[in-house]
């Protein structure tokens, strides 16, 4: 398995600009994100505060580079943009006003729909979220647990934390369904039949 | 006309279960300071960190459904004590600014909404229309020698052009309140750093090692027990103390209050009401040195 200081360093090879440069990603990226993405100049404010840089194969300043060379197939395929945890801390330290955060919230999109998936706990973890929301209108915790658990086959995940939750009393076992539950299944349905059209 | 400290108050889901000393205390004490929280009826899920991972109308239209349900009260506007409920709710609110964007949230929507109401934090309110001057004319049981680190969180202030309110690098309203409720705020210096936020569940590493950091932080700077306005640090911080620490070989024993709890402490509600037997680092001794410290003074 290749380490994450392994890859940034083949993240800094030399690129082929012209056989290699994907214009229509880039005005795919700037147009979803309504960022400029040519503004960056490289200062690497961002990777700096970025508390996820250690966990990351592709520092954000970096991936902001490649955004501008057009490699969407090395971008839509990192680890970093599901890990990106939206702190925002990259988007106000950039001194162009560059809305960092957002642009890695749309590759993280523009993977999903590409099919990438490094990191699939975390994918699941989301998956299993949204889908406690659309079937009760709010998150039941419980329930999203034994639905994350599920699915991945990963079934002590927190167990340890069960005698020091448990007795609090604080993790309900039954759903709070709201009175609207039909329009928040609406809300789904009509998002699924546009992103389907 | 309500009242100018009338608001629509939006819970968010983990107020329901895993942050329910958050929400029980921080409608006892706007109780007490006299501002009225009217919940949204029929709230719903804001969609949180998922959503706008997944889409930016979905996450938009998911919390402008409650946004749509509060115009419709008579209300100042909208508050929650939830920054992760805040930051969806401000950033749908701005994105809706942009004519195009708010016609697509309003397609998955039976009612487009006006967009027009002020959306804050309850800490905005307590600091701004209350102030810190005049909570501190209502503490009876100030928490005299009480080291606290005070945690903002990454998103409560951040990016400022959407959040508005305080320093977005050093945030001082939660100093502010605390040290107008007597204790003593230590210089932290990671007030807005992340804490690893949802990663606990699906890559419990990033939260071990980014909220060991911010546990050793605020051992080192001397403080007691950290104070927080956010559910998920919270969770983070304490209820995951013990996997940081085992994490990370340490053993911290931090007390992880929200800044709800501090205040209500002080104004001499009861444990009870700010549900303090929820924490999972006990934080009793705290109290009980307060308690002698001030014995020994009246003496």
């Amino acid at each position: 398995m290749q380490t994450g200081k392994a890859k940034r360093i083949k993240a800094m090879e030399t690129i082929h600009v012209n056989s290699s440069c994907d214009e229509a990603f880039i005005h795919a990226v700037e147009n979803e994100s309504g960022e400029n993405v040519s503004l960056c100049y490289q200062c690497g404010n961002c990777t700096a505060g970025c508390p996820y840089t250690d966990f990351y194969d592709i520092p954000v300043s970096q991936i902001m580079r490649l955004v501008q060379m057009g490699q969407r197939e090395t971008v839509l395929s990192c680890r970093s943009i599901w890990l990106c945890a939206t702190c925002e801390s990259c988007t106000t330290r950039c001194p162009n006003n560059i809305d960092v955060a957002t642009v890695m919230d749309v590759l993280r999109h523009m993977a999903r729909r590409a099919g990438k998936n490094p990191e699939p706990q975390v994918k699941t973890f989301c998956d299993s979220f949204l889908a406690s929301v659309k079937r009760h209108g709010r998150v039941f915790e419980a329930g999203l647990m034994a639905s994350y658990m599920t699915k991945t086959g990963r079934i002590l995940t927190d167990a340890d934390l069960a005698p020091k939750v448990l007795p609090k009393g604080k993790l309900g076992f039954t759903p709070h369904n709201i009175v609207g539950k039909k329009e928040i299944t609406e809300i789904f349905q009509r998002y699924n039949a546009e992103k389907n059209s | 006309m309500s009242s100018s400290l009338t608001f629509a108050y939006y819970p968010g889901c983990s107020g329901q279960g895993t942050s329910i000393e958050y929400d029980k205390s921080t409608r006892a004490v706007c109780k007490a300071l006299g501002i009225e929280l009217v919940d949204i009826p029929d709230w719903s899920c804001c969609g949180s960190s998922p959503a706008h991972t997944v889409d930016h109308i979905l996450s938009a239209a998911l919390s402008a459904r409650n946004i749509l349900q509060a115009e419709d009260m008579d209300v100042q506007g909208i508050i929650t004590p939830c920054p992760s409920c805040l930051t969806n709710l401000k950033v749908a609110s701005h994105r809706m600014r942009d004519e195009q964007f708010k016609e697509k949230v309003d397609d998955l929507l039976n009612e487009p909404c006006r967009n027009d109401l002020p959306i804050m934090s309850v800490l905005q309110v307590i600091y701004e229309k209350l102030g810190p001057k005049a909570l501190a004319a209502k503490v009876t049981n100030p928490l005299k020698g009480l080291k606290l680190a005070p945690y903002y969180g990454c998103i409560m202030n951040r990016p400022p052009e959407v959040m508005d309110f305080d320093d977005c690098e050093n945030p001082v309203a939660m100093d502010h309140l605390m040290e107008a409720v007597g204790a003593e705020v230590m210089p932290f210096p990671l007030k807005v750093e992340c804490c690893g936020a949802s990663f606990g569940v699906a890559r419990n590493d990033v939260v071990t090692k980014l909220s060991g950091k911010l546990l050793d932080v605020a051992a080192d700077c001397g403080a007691a027990a950290m104070v927080t306005a956010c559910p998920l640090c919270q969770m983070n911080l304490d209820m995951r103390q013990d996997q940081i620490n085992r994490a990370n070989k340490s053993s911290h024993k931090m007390a992880v209050f929200y800044y709800t709890q501090l205040i209500g402490k002080a104004l001499g509600l009861s444990d009870a009401s700010l549900m303090l037997d929820k924490l999972c680092v006990d934080p009793g001794h705290l109290f009980r040195e307060i308690e002698t410290a001030r014995t020994a003074d009246a003496v």
